[in-house]
């Protein structure tokens, strides 16, 4: 694959359009002139060209995830209107006195913050319960595993309009088979913490299997001989899960909490469909309206985008927050399992 | 007597773990073989992650009034096809798909090939900065774009391109897991050597990267590619903000539509939900083997 190309062609990114193939050396003095040259070709292309790699990413995600991150702090601090996005008057922290002073706000933040409890800590045990089944010789494991993935690939709109109708009041399939262990018909929709439980539900749906492929593949790489030695020691295999299966997908589970946190603090397709005509509301008593949803209220249906961008801007330190607890956990952890 | 006396001790082993398996003759092998019981729980979790989708269908091929009967339907209406025909008419699914599949296409196959480079040269290439570099890429993988919509919504509105397709493309091509994920595969599948040996050939680091790099990266550019597609297909809020004034929309922007107003046909709302998955479902049906591979292979290293 690698024949001698004397006129190696210089690198698309900095020397622009590479050249065709010249005839290669027939003047012996123009040959040595052209060794010089590619060796300063070479030298500039080793030097540069990782940058030249690196740079398009970094381009990108300056303009579009870098820079409005910051701009959203600097929009926050003025009185922007939905109308006139690019009119903008510094108010200072009013926007955030603001919402701060809101009851739909908090309310919000706590809906977030237990519709993320409901949805996360259920998923991730029941992802480690199925990884650890997967981990088992299987007839047909691929199917399994396909077929646990299938929720991912469905996307939220379309997963949240199958659950509304699963979770109907009136005909909904729960309901109907609730009613066989003796419950009465519950209001998805409309009761606080049910329709909680539904949104998360949604959740749960969409991404337990994902989470379960990747403790699957966490699992896989814990060497056979640790479990063979615990198994010498005498231990169960309870014991060998508790003592060589979670100690060593400690950073797996530190990794899915994390992800499965920022996804929680950002929930807002499935909310807003869940009760589509109340919309950005969250429910006729806000009482599954999340930060995502008061966000989009505030921004595009009250069309104040100042405030929405206080919202967003106070979202990003509360994720900043839980990355540092986060990350003093995980020291703690390593400190106390290198101690061990 | 001998029986008596030699059966008790020879088995240590209690007879409600015996039943499922036998723990040291699995050892041997490697992992151990599954009992009924896994069986019978990963069979009911199947069954959970398929229903709503098979239910979607059955629905879908009812009408709007026995979706408003006790007991629901459990079995295929005579009505799908004309159901598909209504939804697809009505939230303009034809164009709807057309558009999704222009932004995950092109987002998919930008974000490979950006990601294949940078990744390179994360795994391969010594430069200066590398690491806090790097450092800088998993910290991006933290900050959920959503936080960034408001100032996008500006640019878009300053530069008129609301309902344009280009403004849901560009915001998407930020894929820092694309760099990660290509930089931990080609860590670990391109050898230093063939490198090395191009090098000597005289090969520039720009034809490393299309005679090397490409060939062998190509398994993992398929995954990647795949999963992004998937991700970007799904995409809802960012379109959702962007492309509703004028309809223009992505497939989840029609479909997220169906559920407004107040006399909804349900039915339809369903037709239009499967619509919208199906052709996932098919990418998942091929290839889910690949998919499942290159989750597990992005998580171990992750």
């Amino acid at each position: 694959m690698s024949t001698r190309h004397d006129t190696a062609a210089p690198p698309v990114k900095e020397g622009g359009a590479a050249p065709g193939h010249r005839p290669s050396g027939t003047v012996s003095d123009e040959a040595a002139k052209k060794r010089a040259r590619l060796s300063r070709r070479w030298q500039r292309d080793m030097r540069w060209s990782p940058y030249a790699f690196v740079s398009p990413f970094f381009l990108l995600f300056a303009a579009f995830g870098l820079f409005p991150l910051i701009y959203t702090g600097w929009a926050s601090l003025h009185q922007v209107e939905l109308t006139a996005p690019t009119d903008m008057s510094w108010v200072g922290l009013r926007n955030y006195t603001r919402i701060f002073d809101d009851d739909f706000f908090w309310n919000a933040a706590r809906n977030t913050l237990t519709i993320g409890v409901i949805s996360t800590v259920p998923q991730l045990l029941m992802a480690m319960g199925l990884a650890h089944l997967l981990n088992y010789k299987l007839r047909g494991s691929m199917f399994y595993r396909v077929a646990m993935l299938a929720p991912y690939a469905t996307s939220i709109a379309a997963a949240s309009l199958v659950f509304v109708l699963l979770f109907g009041r009136d005909y909904g399939m729960i309901n109907w088979a609730l009613g066989f262990v003796g419950i009465d018909n519950i209001d998805w929709q409309n009761d606080h913490w049910a329709s909680q439980f539904a949104v998360s539900t949604i959740v749960i749906w969409r991404w337990t299997g994902y989470n379960a492929l990747i403790y699957l593949a966490a699992m896989q790489a814990i060497p056979q001989d640790l479990y063979e030695s615990a198994a010498l020691d005498g231990a169960n295999r309870w014991q060998q899960f508790l003592h060589v299966t979670l100690p060593s997908l400690r950073p797996t589970i530190l990794f899915t909490v994390v992800v499965s946190t920022i996804g929680a603090s950002q929930l807002f397709g499935e909310p807003l469909l869940f009760d589509a005509n109340k919309g950005a509301s969250g429910g006729s008593q806000h009482q599954f309206q999340t930060l995502g949803l008061y966000l989009y209220e505030q921004g595009w249906v009250n069309q104040h985008l100042g405030r929405a961008s206080a919202i967003a801007w106070t979202m990003f330190l509360i994720l900043i927050v839980i990355g540092l607890v986060n990350y003093v956990i995980s020291r703690r952890l390593r400190a106390s399992s290198s101690s061990d | 007597m001998t029986t008596t006396l030699t059966k008790p001790p020879a088995d240590p082993v209690p007879e409600k773990s015996k039943r499922t398996r036998g723990p040291k003759s699995a050892r041997a092998g490697g992992q151990m073989h599954a009992g009924p019981v896994a069986y019978v729980i990963l069979v009911l979790f199947t069954l959970g992650s398929l229903f709503p989708l098979v239910w979607s269908a059955i629905a879908a091929s009812r009408d709007n009034q026995r979706l408003a009967e006790t007991p629901p339907p459990f079995w295929f209406g005579s009505n799908l096809i004309k159901n598909l025909d209504l939804a697809w008419n009505d939230a303009n699914l034809g164009e709807a798909f057309l558009n999704t599949t222009i932004v995950a296409g092109v987002s998919a196959g930008t974000i490979v090939f950006l990601s294949t480079i940078a990744g390179f040269a994360f795994a391969k290439l010594k430069f200066k900065g590398r690491g806090a570099a790097m450092l800088v890429v998993v910290g991006t993988m933290m900050v959920p774009p959503q936080l960034s919509v408001i100032p996008l919504y500006m640019m878009v509105a300053e530069l008129d391109w609301a309902d344009q397709l280009q403004a849901v493309i560009l915001p998407s091509l930020v894929s820092a897991f694309g760099v990660f994920f290509m930089r931990q595969y080609l860590l670990q599948a391109l050898p230093n050597e063939i490198i090395e040996a191009a090098r000597v050939d005289g090969a520039s680091s720009w034809r490393v990267v299309w005679h090397v790099v490409f060939p062998t990266a190509r398994p993992a550019m398929a995954v990647l590619g795949m999963l992004m597609f998937v991700q970007t297909w799904n995409d809802f809020l960012w379109p959702f903000l962007v492309l509703t004034q004028h309809g223009n929309p992505t497939v989840q922007v029609a479909v997220a539509g169906l559920g407004r107003g107040y006399t909804p046909d349900q039915s339809l709302i369903m037709a239009g939900a499967l619509l919208g998955t199906l052709p996932l479902l098919l990418v998942f049906a091929i290839f889910g083997k690949q998919i499942v591979g290159g989750i597990m292979q992005g998580a171990v290293k992750g």
